[in-house]
């Protein structure tokens, strides 16, 4: 099919069908601020966020929801715009903690700093684990709040920490249905939906049963999605951005999901499924979300090699390991020895294995748990 | 996997994982996707929401049967009279794919021939499934195009594993199911790397690639490459290992970073074995089961400390960087091989780097030849990859087979080696939980994951539980042939009526104490999936749990 042909913000893109006007901003690389929008969802258009300016088209249209067509004009960030923008966030911001981000010092802020403005600890982004990768921070730095006219009123929700990896606290929640949609959508669980609390729409499960009495599978996508610090890993609750991310691959099953781990002080803080490949797409399950850093860096570990003397097993040197297991298998006839390799380890493992085996003892008892 | 290389001439996943959210139709038989393979699961989910059908054949009740249209609940071990029925179904209704087998396939009148022992009669008494279901599925799957076949160890691990396997393979082919974009019979592989490993060779019975070592060409190919002697006898199974050491003609054994002891069928016998030899080494992350039983125990790192490659169930290539420094002395498994190796005096073993291994790969092996770490920075690669221009092979067979034409094979069924009697009333199944990985070694190191399954239970449906006397909760003592363990009993509607269910990642009610170690003639896979046990309420008495 033909490209489409559009203006954005005085911009010539050409976009494929099918794309909205929010994809074709980003494909001309303007910024459009958005909330509720998430790329592996279907348009929601809820938060408002994303409004535009089009040309023969009514109203300012939400860009998340709105499909290109041939000659559009759009304008992204017109005075009127980011006045209705304004407005928009600061109603959100009535219901969310935001004396920091109206604050000119945030950025330097500590979490033990004596506050400026001597704002309640539950209050303050500085104390949040999102701060710092806050995407409702991000949104509204960009758009540049100075004060919120209304008064915030505190939830008051109790954090929920009945599930073994992640917290739930309410008080920062949007109300975006990312994790809603995401555990329905992608995941077909359906474990949380909005429900009402009073007057307030808030995600949960049925009843406000504990998560693990709902049918939650524990796959971490709804903390993924979700753009404030309403969900939390609790292992990495304190970790801020890390210093870097490597990319590899899942050791829990043989889809071989990829995964960012995230590393600071030389050990892993977070596993995050990466979005870029033809595999898991942003998707995981709980061992490969939440089952690595305790392993890797788990107390139990073997460090050293160990030698059973008289029944009990003692440290050794690799040189003694390494010699007295080359003399050992060294010392019965050829056949009398048998090799297993692991389908959990590498490629390049394996094949050093079974070279060893055929090399070294000139069969091919070579084999491993396949089969199972 | 022997089924598929006898009826494909290849043997692994024909598709791909992205493919299967495209199917309008797919037959899951023998998985518990959404368990086992949770990503893979989504695929089948997605294909659902878009309208497609599913066919969940499965004696359990597992998640995927609340999104099936057709759910097939037949009883364990009894997959080939269903796969064999529903082809006769198709057979009879002259809905096989003619041209597709007339331009594609051969000996179909040789199946056509073995599908009369197959009568519905028969197939409704022998799988316990109605035969309106039996028909209805058949109809589905060979109508609604493109269907994909997904698989598991449901399939495979039986005495007539491979049979099965060629059975799967006999449906895709007679409905034209093989080749194209959601189609195909997909093995879906358990283990993170166990494709890689097959692929690596680590086998009795192959070099890399599936290179027999029973061709003098493959011999003296390797022979050259790596300047040593080698032998064109295929060697012994893992199992059959377990059974050599038992008979004392193996006397010492090499194992890297493998926990037997949990995962052999047999877990008394396997130990007794271990127990037996006398010198064991084992390399690991952690202690198992089975490093409790070695002379020396050689500590490895683990995936986020080095640097490799993983082949994952769709036979993609694809990087494990390392992410953190080692844990205190521990080495890459590669290390240590090449140290012993060299240490016994072997040449060609004096590698710097894993890289370095990929590169001695790629010329040995024509289906990994183009999978270079170069190209790996831009995403993994599917075999077979002949050449570094070669983009990879997302879908097998599309042109033609492996082996030329697919093979129609035709399939006697047989039972299961062990079938329930009065003294063992009841089969008992076993599989994978969502929350544990194998035999445990690294996820029961994680508090999270024991607090959500921290205890193997066993599933017992409502109706045997009465008869039994047993409420929810209540410790039992299950007993096989070969051993008994205690576990707690969770009745559920989950398995049916006859049927028991247990995990087997726990070493403290270990389910391969129970299984038979009687194997598939050809592929050599113990029997995981079928035995007779019988379950009473633990009476006071202390249970003889062996480990
Ligand atoms: S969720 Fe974001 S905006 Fe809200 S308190 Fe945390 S860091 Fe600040
Ligand atoms: S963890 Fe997964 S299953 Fe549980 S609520 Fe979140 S998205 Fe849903
Ligand atoms: S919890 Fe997070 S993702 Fe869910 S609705 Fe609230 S802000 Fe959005
Ligand atoms: S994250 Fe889950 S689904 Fe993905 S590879 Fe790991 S264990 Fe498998
Ligand atoms: S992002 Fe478009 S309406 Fe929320």
């Amino acid at each position: 099919m033909a490209d489409i042909n559009l203006t954005i913000d005085g911009k010539q893109v050409q976009a494929k069908p099918g794309m909205t006007v929010l994809d074709a901003a980003k494909l001309a690389g303007v910024y459009v601020p958005t909330l509720c929008f998430h790329p592996d969802l279907a348009p929601y258009g809820a938060c408002r966020l994303c409004i535009v300016e089009i040309e023969k088209m009514r109203g300012l249209p939400t860009a998340c929801t709105t499909p290109v067509t041939e000659g559009m004009v759009v304008k992204t960030n017109t005075p009127q715009i980011q006045q209705f923008r304004r407005g928009v966030l600061e109603l959100i911001l009535t219901e969310h903690p935001h004396p920091c981000l109206t604050c000119w010092r945030r950025e330097r802020c500590g979490p033990f700093d004596v506050c400026l403005r001597n704002v309640d600890v539950t209050h303050r982004c500085v104390l949040c684990p999102k701060n710092g990768i806050c995407e409702l921070q991000q949104v509204v730095d960009h758009i540049g709040i100075e004060q919120v006219e209304f008064p915030y009123v505190y939830r008051e929700i109790a954090i929920d920490r009945e599930n073994p990896f992640f917290e739930r606290d309410y008080n920062l929640c949007i109300v975006c249905g990312r994790c809603v949609r995401v555990c329905q959508e992608i995941r077909g669980v359906g474990a949380i939906a909005l429900t009402y609390r009073g007057s307030n729409a808030l995600p949960g499960t049925a009843f406000g049963r504990a998560l693990l009495d709902s049918d939650c599978q524990y796959c971490g996508a709804c903390v993924d999605a979700c753009p404030t610090g309403a969900l939390i890993e609790r292992n990495r609750k304190w970790e801020g951005a890390g210093e870097r991310k490597v990319l590899t691959t899942c050791v829990y099953c043989g889809v071989g999901c990829q995964l960012n781990l995230t590393i600071k002080n030389g050990k892993i803080i977070e596993s995050v499924p990466a979005r870029e490949n033809d595999v898991n797409r942003g998707q995981a399950c709980v061992k490969g979300r939440f089952a690595i850093a305790d392993v890797v860096h788990s107390p139990e570990r073997l460090t050293k090699p160990l030698i059973k003397k008289n029944g009990k097993f003692e440290e050794a040197s690799w040189d003694e390991a390494l010699n007295l297991v080359a003399s050992k298998l060294g010392s019965y006839k050829k056949e009398e020895v048998g090799i297993v390799a692991s389908a959990r380890c590498t490629n390049e493992e394996n094949y050093v294995t079974q070279k060893f085996t055929r090399v070294v003892f000139g069969h091919n008892n070579v084999d491993h748990c396949a089969r199972l | 996997m022997a089924g598929l290389v006898t009826s494909f001439g290849s043997g692994a996943m024909t598709n791909s994982i992205k493919e299967i959210g495209d199917a309008a139709c797919i037959l899951a038989i023998g998985t518990n996707t959404t368990d086992t393979h949770p990503v893979i699961g989504l695929e089948i989910k997605k294909a659902v929401n878009k309208g497609g059908k599913l066919i969940v054949a499965n004696p359990r009740e597992i998640r995927l049967t609340q999104f099936a249209d057709v759910w097939l609940q037949h009883k364990p071990g009894s997959d080939i009279a269903l796969l064999m029925g529903m082809m006769k179904v198709i057979i009879d209704e002259g809905l096989e794919d003619k041209a597709f087998i007339e331009a594609r396939c051969e000996n179909l009148d040789a199946l056509k021939e073995s599908l009369k022992a197959y009568d519905l009669d028969f197939v409704e008494k022998t799988t316990g499934v109605p035969r309106a279901k039996i028909v209805e599925a058949a109809r589905i799957y060979a109508t609604t195009k493109p269907a994909t076949l997904l698989y598991t160890m449901g399939i495979t691990q039986h005495t007539h594993g491979t049979d099965n396997v060629m059975a799967t393979a006999n449906l895709a082919m007679l409905t034209g199911n093989i080749g194209k974009p959601s189609t195909g019979v997909n093995p879906l592989r358990g283990q993170n790397n166990v494709q890689g490993a097959c692929d690596m060779g680590a086998l009795p019975n192959v070099y890399t690639g599936y290179q027999g070592v029973a061709d003098p060409n493959n011999k003296q190919k390797f022979e050259t490459a790596w300047g040593a002697k080698l032998n064109d006898k295929p060697g012994l199974t893992v199992t059959e290992m377990m059974n050599a050491a038992h008979e004392g003609k193996i006397k010492a054994m090499y194992i890297v970073g493998e926990n037997p002891t949990l995962s052999e069928a047999d877990t008394n016998h396997t130990l007794e074995a271990l127990r037996k030899l006398d010198f064991l080494v084992v390399q690991d992350i952690f202690q198992t089961e089975t490093t409790r039983e070695a002379d020396v125990i050689l500590p490895a790192v683990s995936f986020a400390e080095k640097d490799g490659t993983f082949t994952n169930t769709e036979r993609r290539v694809q990087r494990v960087r390392k992410a953190v420094e080692a844990v205190g002395e521990a080495k890459p498994d590669w290390w240590i091989t090449d140290e012993i190796a060299r240490l016994m005096g072997a040449k060609g073993f004096d590698y710097k780097n894993a890289e370095e291994i990929m590169s001695e790969i790629n010329k040995l092996t024509p289906s990994y030849a183009g999978i270079t770490y170069a190209r790996l920075e831009k995403g993994g690669l599917q075999w077979p990859c002949p050449n570094t221009e070669h983009p990879g092979t997302p879908i097998l067979h599309t042109a033609q087979f492996s082996r030329g034409k697919g093979r129609f094979v035709p399939i006697t069924y047989r039972p299961s080696a062990e079938l329930p009697d009065a003294e063992y009333p009841l089969v008992l199944t076993t599989g994978r939980s969502l929350f544990q990985y194998h035999t445990g070694t690294m996820t029961r190191k994680v508090k999270g994951l024991n607090d959500i399954l921290g205890e193997g239970k066993v599933d017992i449906n409502p109706k045997d539980a009465q008869t039994l006397g047993i409420a929810n909760g209540e410790m039992v003592k299950i007993t096989s042939r070969r051993g008994s363990v205690t576990a707690k009993a969770s009745v559920t509607g989950v398995t049916s009526e006859g049927v028991v269910f247990m995990n087997f990642h726990f070493a403290e009610n270990c389910a391969n104490i129970l299984t038979n170690n009687a194997l598939d003639p050809v592929a050599k896979t113990p029997e995981y999936k079928v035995c007779a046990v019988r379950i009473e309420k633990k009476s006071g008495e202390l249970a003889n749990v062996a480990v």
